[in-house]
């Protein structure tokens, strides 16, 4: 009896200790996993949906709701010193689960001015290409965010990747849902702007 | 039988070494050795976990409950992992995503818990921390010594801060096949041939 109270007080005293120091550790290395993050994962693809910007759009950023489950980034992308876009993510339903999308839009008049792919879970060689080929997110390109998207075969604008309709669904649906979310937090969004710092 | 503190840091180098004498932790040695960068680093990574969990685990021995020691051991060995994960994370990110899973691995990986079971639940700190240290050199040394063997012959450049430096001159006709997958089992066993050849009396 006096062996398994010591097994189970040693056992547990470890896991809390060692639960305890990694939940430290984890809330101090937090920022800066983030920020590589940023560099290695999303930079590549926010890069691609803002072009010709003046600045590094992964280092000014903002976040709205942080601390919640709403937390969003924003990243800003300035064309002559004057914020001219920014860029957020949104995810739709894919074949192979959630597709993660970047969707950069112009603050002045509302239009896309891009949208990438970021992470997804799709068939290689079939909704894979959402990622790849620039001419299905290209088609988004210019057209005002507000806009509900969808492909032809629904009635909608966009021409779906052959094969990978889909794919093709779950990324009008994020861009839509990016829209509702935008038009909903704009207020938001300028206000953020001006608590970035220079 | 009683060794001394210096001979307990010797044996990892030649005389025990992890993957050649041993034969443990082959799986990273086999997968993690295409370049010397990631077989460097999951070397270090290695080395870093054993001599934190050997001290540990030593410093605790006579608390251990012998029916549970496998279950704190692996405690133990986890806590050191994740540390470096997120150490990688948050320092070498473009490193940790080429060892991906191998990282995580090194909880199930024979060599700390071998070291744990064999040595640190039965010896002092510093002999323990010796242990650990010689096997962590001799296994990063290992993983470096077989990857720049691969990564020489089979693309002609060794990589050193994410830069391939061209060793081989411009007519050498890499022979890709070393860095294949099955390469590493015809790479290792040379290896071991070549250790076993200098071993013999």
């Amino acid at each position: 009896m006096k062996e398994m109270i010591k097994m189970v007080v040693v056992l547990t005293i470890l896991s809390v200790t060692s639960g305890g120091s990694l939940a430290f550790l984890r809330e101090k290395t937090q920022d800066r996993i983030e920020k590589q993050q940023l560099k290695f994962v999303k930079g590549p693809a926010i890069l691609a949906v803002l072009q010709n910007v003046g600045n590094d759009p992964t280092e000014s950023y903002f976040k709205l709701n942080p601390g919640t489950k709403d937390e969003r980034s924003f990243f800003v992308g300035m064309v002559d010193g004057k914020e001219k876009f920014v860029a957020f993510e949104s995810s739709g339903k894919g074949f192979g689960g959630d597709i993660g999308l970047m969707i950069g839009v112009d603050l002045e008049t509302d239009q896309i001015a891009g949208v990438g792919v970021t992470t997804h879970a799709e068939t290689p060689g079939l909704g894979a290409r959402a990622k790849t080929e620039k001419e299905f997110t290209d088609q988004f390109k210019g057209k005002p965010l507000t806009e509900t998207f969808k492909i032809k075969n629904d009635g909608g604008q966009i021409d779906a990747l052959s094969g990978a309709t889909v794919t093709s669904r779950g990324v009008t649906e994020g861009v839509t849902q990016a829209g509702i979310v935008y038009k909903e937090l704009k207020p938001q969004i300028l206000d953020g702007l001006k608590t970035l710092k220079k | 039988m009683a060794k001394t503190i210096v001979q307990e840091f010797t044996k990892g180098l030649w005389s025990e070494i992890p993957p050649f004498r041993l034969v443990l932790g082959l799986c990273p040695t086999l997968a993690l050795t295409k370049s010397v960068e990631n077989g460097f680093g999951m070397g270090v990574a290695l080395t870093f976990v054993l001599v934190c969990s050997n001290v540990l685990i030593a410093a605790l021995r006579n608390v251990i409950p012998s029916k549970v020691r496998i279950a704190c051991f692996i405690i133990v060995v986890a806590t050191f992992v994740i540390i470096v994960e997120l150490m990688m994370q948050a320092y070498t990110y473009s490193l940790y995503e080429k060892m991906g899973i191998f990282i995580p691995l090194i909880v199930v990986n024979c060599i700390p818990l071998g070291r744990a079971e064999a040595f640190a639940s039965k010896n002092g700190i510093v002999r323990s921390a010796m242990d650990g240290l010689g096997m962590g050199i001799g296994y990063t040394l290992s993983l470096s010594t077989l990857a720049a063997f691969r990564e020489l012959f089979g693309t002609g450049a060794i990589t050193l801060y994410e830069k391939p430096i061209q060793i081989m001159g411009p007519s050498f006709e890499p022979f890709s096949f070393l860095v294949e997958a099955p390469g590493a089992f015809v790479a290792l066993g040379l290896m071991l041939c070549v250790m076993n050849l200098l071993g013999k009396k």
